[in-house]
């Protein structure tokens, strides 16, 4: 049976210690905030502006002319043109570009006597996936610049009207201007409430043991669930309120669409904030030190919302093993859940395994931390 | 107060911490009203007793009664009967006077009706009156502890455990606190009090003397000076206070023999005889005696002599108290609090 009289008197308390402790409000109100624009900006997937270098070895109208091209691209920067090879070639291993390209001196020659010509471009391959990208976005240039150069052929011949028989009218859903700030920034939201929901409550029990208020408290009638419930209930406030200010920021900072129902959110948040809050509460009982609580609550649930969830890398790309394995990351359904509140707003009916999935972790993960506190001195 | 059923009853109590034996079958009984002084050296197991009382340790085997409630079965229920002060401070000093009182209130459910009632009374007992919106932490000791204990009794608990409620605490607060103490044994609560203050023993209806776990002594403070030593106690007053314990440790017809301030009390088997045999002893060895007379024995001295203070250190032997080396006396014992 819960009395609710000493789980009011320890949910106050516990508040009037968070509004005193400079360091909880700090971690209430900034790490959030800080959290949000550390990974909204710091982590994307775009490629945008790459540096490039350009050996023009003909410098024609012609060669210029397809050069050009690169310039008017968003995804490239021509920064400096070079005249040698020796000089592209310290660039590149400098790493002030990752994209050398390298005109033929007989480029216009041979464009004029219809012969295929061929244009060299030089990529830094230490990041593997910034190079294959560089090097479809080159693709897709040369591609685009020969098409011109063909229809101004035909029209030479007088084929007034040419038409390319087939193109592809591509629209991108849910993200339409793909960019990856927009896929990413959902998944912050969850990130920042998968380390600051658990780093909170990992300090609270902790706390008392190491001022020695434990044994006054446990000395009173005070049962094992109501100093849970108690210290958690604050925190399920603070952790709404936080879940609510980075969506708040996603959506007005970040301009991230927010598709899905009001409701759909709160109620996996809710259940999300359950899951961390009790993990939290769990180190903090087992640890008995704050340091050793928050650092163990600090890898336990970052590194995996980073790695695991979905966050970092798909799911579906990743081993069997490993795809096994993230179904043990609570931060996984939730993510999912985000993504899908903020840009598909999809039927509830689609997402019901992630909701089942975070139910379920938030009962076990629940009714564990009720169980692991025990009201004696060992 | 007498008559009245015993409000704890302990059967044989025992505490194990791996081989460490830290209660070793204890066994008493305390009765409303009743100010029930735990005696004995660091780590004599005090504490531990104390604690085990109040529901917090587990007790390796044994019984105890706690307002009629079994501690091992019923910790809960015992809880709400008893008021408890820990060693060290252990209210939340990130809080305010006021918010701390209320907290223990809660966690004690006192009724709504009462509260107003209850936390005035704590505050105008504390003599916090008009500090109410003070920091904890910020409030002297004395003052900490005092509201400590109103925090422990809000919901008027028949039974309080206070273990060692004064050490840190300058003596006027002191002699405070043990009014208090007495005002609420008037009021026909039991006081479980651990201390190692001797002045604040005398102020026991009962002692309780506990070594290495056991029971060596109990009684009221007179029965316990009266019965525990076996003989005499004689002072000496006299130069080379140092050189002339050392020989009397082997003096004939000399048992225990200690260093009390700037002068010797010895342990002899009757008073008349040892006196002249003394002085002789001593004049013998070039030490001139200036005083030596028979005293009445404090707590103190009951003290030495029965705890193992009064052995060898590094002695692991059963031995009982008189083996003969002195060690300087317990501290706090300069002042007589009568």
């Amino acid at each position: 049976m819960i009395n609710w009289n000493r789980l009011c008197a320890m949910a106050r308390k516990e508040m009037i210690q968070i509004r005193r402790d400079a360091r909880s409000i700090g971690i209430v109100i900034a790490m959030p905030i800080v959290m949000m624009f550390a990974f909204g900006y710091g982590v994307s997937f775009d490629m945008k502006h790459i540096p490039v270098y350009v050996y023009d070895q003909e410098k024609s109208q012609q060669s210029q002319d397809f050069l050009k091209r690169f310039q008017a691209s968003v995804y490239f920067d021509v920064v400096k043109t070079v005249s040698s090879y020796p000089e592209l070639v310290r660039a590149i291993d400098a790493g002030s570009c990752q994209i050398g390209i390298v005109v033929p001196p007989d480029f216009s020659k041979k464009l004029r006597s219809g012969q295929k010509v061929s244009v060299q471009a030089i990529f830094d391959g230490t990041d593997s996936n910034s190079a294959s990208v560089g090097m479809s976005y080159t693709e897709a240039v040369a591609q685009a610049h020969s098409q011109q150069l063909q229809l101004e052929w035909l029209r030479g011949r007088g084929q007034g009207e040419v038409r390319l028989p087939l193109s592809v009218d591509a629209r991108t859903w849910f993200n339409e201007n793909l960019e990856s700030m927009v896929t990413i920034v959902p998944g912050v939201v969850a990130m920042v409430m998968a380390v600051v929901g658990t780093f909170l409550t990992s300090l609270t029990v902790a706390r008392e043991w190491e001022r020695g208020t434990m044994e006054q408290l446990i000395s009173t009638p005070v049962t094992p669930l109501e100093i849970m419930l108690g210290k958690l209930a604050p925190y399920v406030v603070i952790g709404l309120a936080d879940t609510s200010l980075c969506a708040v920021m996603a959506v007005w900072w970040f301009g991230v669409p927010f598709r899905g129902h009001i409701w759909v959110f709160l109620l996996s948040t809710l259940l999300f904030l359950v899951v961390v809050l009790s993990l939290g509460y769990f180190f903090s009982v087992v640890a008995k030190t704050q340091l050793a609580a928050s650092q163990v609550s600090l890898i336990a649930t970052f590194l995996p919302a980073f790695l695991l969830s979905g966050f970092m890398y798909p799911i579906d790309q990743m081993p069997a093993v490993v795809r096994g394995i993230t179904h043990a990351v609570p931060a996984r359904y939730y993510m999912a859940i985000l993504r899908n509140v903020f840009l598909k707003g999809s039927p509830v009916l689609t997402i019901w395994q992630d909701l089942a999935g975070l139910a379920i972790f938030a009962t076990v993960l629940g009714l564990a931390a009720t169980r692991v506190f025990r009201k004696k001195l060992t | 107060m007498n008559g009245a059923p015993p409000t704890v009853v302990v059967r044989d109590l025992v505490k194990r911490f791996g081989d460490f034996v830290a209660v070793d079958n204890i066994s008493l009984e305390a009765s409303p009203g009743e100010i029930f002084g735990f005696l004995g050296p660091n780590g004599a197991g005090k504490s531990t007793t104390i604690r085990m009382l109040c529901g917090l340790l587990r007790p390796t085997s044994g019984q105890a009664m706690v307002a009629g409630l079994d501690v091992a079965h019923e910790p809960e229920r015992v809880r709400q009967n008893i008021g408890y002060m820990s060693q060290k401070f252990s209210l939340y000093n990130d809080l305010k006077v006021i918010e701390n009182l209320r907290f223990f209130a809660g966690m004690y459910s006192v009724a709504t009706a009462e509260l107003k009632e209850r936390i005035g009374w704590a505050i105008d007992m504390a003599g916090l009156t008009g500090r109410e919106q003070l920091l904890t932490g910020t409030l002297p000791a004395g003052w900490k502890q005092r509201l400590a204990l109103g925090c422990a009794v809000l919901h008027r608990p028949p039974i309080v455990f206070l273990d060692e409620p004064t050490s840190g605490v300058d003596p006027i607060s002191r002699r405070l606190f043990w009014e208090l103490i007495h005002r609420m044994a008037v009021d026909g609560v039991t006081v479980f009090v651990t201390t190692h203050y001797m002045d604040e023993a005398e102020y026991c209806n009962r002692l309780v003397l506990i070594d290495r776990g056991r029971i060596v002594a109990s009684g009221s403070p007179l029965e316990l000076k009266e019965k525990s030593m076996a003989g005499d106690l004689l002072l000496v007053e006299c130069d080379q206070v140092g050189k002339a314990l050392e020989e009397l440790q082997q003096a004939p017809g000399v048992t225990d023999a200690a260093i009390f301030g700037n002068a010797l009390h010895l342990v002899v088997g009757s008073a008349e005889r040892a006196i002249p045999e003394v002085k002789e002893f001593l004049a013998a060895r070039g030490i001139a005696v200036t005083r030596i007379e028979r005293i009445r024995p404090t707590l103190e001295d009951v003290f030495v002599s029965l705890t193992s203070l009064n052995r060898d250190e590094g002695d692991k032997g059963d031995t009982p108290a008189q083996s003969g080396k002195a060690a300087p006396a317990g501290d706090g014992g300069k002042e007589k609090g009568q």
